[in-house]
């Protein structure tokens, strides 16, 4: 065989070992196939509550109800006038007032004051408090006492019921007080 | 820059303060410490400990263990098994070798340990690493900053799970052992707190680097990159956001830019070369390098793709930063450049004038750190450090300074440049960008230069320069 023949028999042999290739060294993987199917039922239990209201449950509450749950649930570690509690062991925050100070020098950040919107505070009772037993309140018993707070802090009338198409609507006082970092700062620059 | 100061709201305030007190008592338990080591026979040897004054910089230093034949009288550090000392290790047999059982523990005269800001309520906190005792690059994983929101899970590998849904073709689960069988990426990475230096907008208030600056730890870090699951469940056209979500009793909740996930989020499983440990996310962690701490899911168990971010209260009520027109600004997510000198720092003592070498960390989350320079003047003249580890881009670099203190007051200083050309400001030019006029409630994302104040007797304390 020539040089000329060897060069051509091993370009062949290249050829031929081509398709094998990606098997040998998976270097061209991109699929791997690991993990399972997440079925509906896996994920029924996991919730995440953008300010349209995607993925509230079926459920109802009012600030009469509300009452009670957040006296039996809330008020140890939040106090009995949601002014919060900053005794050693407990630390709950303040949820109302604050309104009107945001600009001034001493800013009282509060549910009330500072969030934009109430479906975070939904999402964020369900899935953290009461912080000594996260997650063990009902549905029914988050939106009224949900619903309590926000007619503590005057945003929603007592009477008014929560549920999934009234929260997504209530106009946070804050609502329009967050805006995207424009960092970075471009005088920082060489 | 004497008439602007921050605001901090009620909370932060009485945080500060009381961080200030706790502070004050564990520096006067350390000083008690070590002048009980001269009555108390064994633990630091008599000569030892005056070895010890003298070179109070040196804390934690093993200094103490020649000379003195002593039973180990005190409860032996966190992490460490006390054992007698002889007099003369040569003369006596040491240990055999498995007695530990297999697992080693560090040495009984290394003493730094983590240190818990005093929140009300320790299930909600956070705790500082020794910034001051570190050596190299990597923080030992014991010593990694913390910040849990409802204290720490103990989570069984073979049980937990990690879902991946929302806007994706097939959802899926996977198990550690399914995650573990993708092609891994080993990176180093610092993860820092935003809240790093919250205390120190107005007066210096800390008296220690790891008070002022430690929630900032370096590992090594094992895992899968996000970009390779988001392959195997497809992308549906749209998704621009990702909610991570924790396996905690806070059900930690961060929305995170799909491009970002993309790029370089790694889902972790291993911290330097081990299991990632319990207070850092064990069995899984979502690691983003150079994005502020918050944001690096622990315990993570699900990623939803959505078209919008989710307003998770970590994102609403924390982690945004009031303006003083009464906005807030949100979603800041890159850790700017930012560097600080680790020896000598607050409360340390400098012996007596003679050469010292001045060490710190740097580091970015915008990239790689091109350049620290230092100054001895307050920041008057600056000259270049030298850069101790390679830079790798969202990773600190320990640097160094040879310098001769010739024993009259100094301020020290150091100063990040990173490969985006950006240069770690002066306190005064960050209160002037971000406070525009008048007041400003902006306590995250304090990336400033640092000073140490060096005084004629030796003694470094926290200064505003
Ligand atoms: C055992 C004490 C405790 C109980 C009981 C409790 N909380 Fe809390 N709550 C806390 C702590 C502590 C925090 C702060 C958590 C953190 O920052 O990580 C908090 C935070 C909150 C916040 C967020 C405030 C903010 O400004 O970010 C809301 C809202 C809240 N709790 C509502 C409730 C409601 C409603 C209940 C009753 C269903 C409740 N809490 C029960 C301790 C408690």
């Amino acid at each position: 065989m020539s040089m000329h023949d060897i060069a051509i028999a091993a370009a062949c042999l290249c050829l031929a070992a081509i398709p094998l290739a990606p098997k040998a060294h998976a270097q061209a993987q991109t699929h791997y196939g690991f993990g399972a199917p997440a079925s509906p039922r896996d994920l029924a239990s996991f919730f995440a509550i953008p300010a349209n209201g995607s993925g509230l449950p079926p459920g109802s509450g009012t600030a009469a109800e509300g009452a009670k749950v957040y006296a039996d649930n809330c008020s140890a570690c939040h106090g009995d006038h949601l002014e919060g509690n900053p005794a050693k062991g407990i630390g709950g925050d303040k949820l109302i007032g604050g309104r009107g100070t945001l600009a001034t020098a001493t800013p009282v950040k509060t549910v009330e004051s500072y969030w934009p919107y109430a479906t975070t505070l939904f999402d964020y009772v369900k899935r953290a408090m009461p912080f000594s037993s996260p997650g063990s309140l009902s549905d029914d018993q988050v939106y009224s006492v949900v619903a309590y707070i926000l007619s503590q802090a005057k945003i929603v009338k007592p009477t008014e019921v929560m549920n999934a198409i009234s929260l997504p609507k209530v106009e946070m006082p804050n609502r329009n007080g967050f805006e995207p970092d424009p960092r970075p700062e471009l005088e920082l620059y060489h | 820059m004497q008439n602007v100061s921050v605001i901090y709201d009620g909370k932060s305030q009485r945080m500060a303060d009381q961080m200030v007190r706790t502070e004050a008592q564990l520096i006067a338990q350390r000083k008690l410490q070590e002048q009980d080591c001269d009555c108390k026979d064994g633990m630091f040897p008599r000569s030892a400990s005056t070895n010890r004054r003298k070179f109070l910089f040196a804390a934690g230093s093993a200094a103490g263990i020649a000379s003195s034949t002593a039973a180990f009288g005190q409860k032996a550090p966190p992490g460490a098994v006390g054992y007698d000392v002889p007099t003369d290790p040569t003369k006596v047999q040491g240990r055999p070798i498995g007695e530990d059982g297999g697992y080693g523990s560090r040495s009984q005269f290394e003493t730094e340990v983590r240190e818990r800001f005093p929140t009300a309520n320790a299930y909600t906190s956070w705790s500082f690493t020794p910034l001051q005792n570190m050596v190299g690059n990597i923080t030992a994983s014991g010593l990694h900053f913390e910040r849990d929101h409802n204290g720490i899970p103990t989570i069984n590998p073979s049980q937990h799970m990690l879902f991946v849904h929302g806007m994706v073709e097939a959802p899926k689960k996977f198990t550690m052992a399914d995650l573990k069988r993708f092609p891994s990426v080993t990176r180093r990475h610092f993860i820092e707190c935003s809240g790093n230096g919250l205390t120190e907008w107005n007066k210096p208030t800390l008296k220690t680097v790891q008070g002022t600056h430690g929630l900032l730890s370096t590992s090594e870090w094992t895992g899968v990159p996000f970009a390779a699951i988001a392959r195997e469940v497809g992308l549906q056209e749209g998704g621009t956001w990702v909610l991570a979500e924790g396996s905690d009793a806070a059900v930690m909740t961060r929305s995170i830019p799909l491009e970002k996930m993309l790029k370089d989020a790694l889902l972790v499983y291993g911290q330097n070369g081990e299991a990632i440990r319990p207070e850092q996310g064990y069995p899984l962690r979502l690691l983003l390098p150079g994005y502020e701490g918050n944001t690096n899911i622990k315990w993570l168990r699900r990623l939803e793709v959505s078209d919008k971010p989710f307003m998770t209260r970590e994102e609403t009520s924390k982690y945004t930063d009031l303006m003083a027109n009464g906005k807030a600004r949100q979603f800041t997510l890159d850790m700017e450049a930012k560097s600080v000198i680790t020896f000598p720092s607050g409360d340390m003592k400098l012996p007596g004038p003679g050469f010292y070498n001045i060490t710190g960390l740097a580091w970015s989350g915008r990239g790689r750190v091109q350049a620290v320079d230092v100054s001895t003047d307050a920041g008057m003249t600056w000259y270049p450090a030298r850069i101790e580890s390679v830079a790798e881009p969202m990773c600190t670099v320990r640097f160094g300074f040879p310098w001769i203190w010739d024993g009259k007051p100094a301020v020290l200083q150091s100063r990040c440049t990173d490969e985006t050309g950006y240069i770690q400001p002066t306190l005064q030019q960050l209160i002037a960008i971000r406070g525009d006029n008048g007041p400003f409630g902006s306590i995250y994302h304090l990336n400033a230069i640092q000073s140490w104040g060096v005084a004629g007797d030796g003694s470094v304390t926290n200064v505003h320069a």
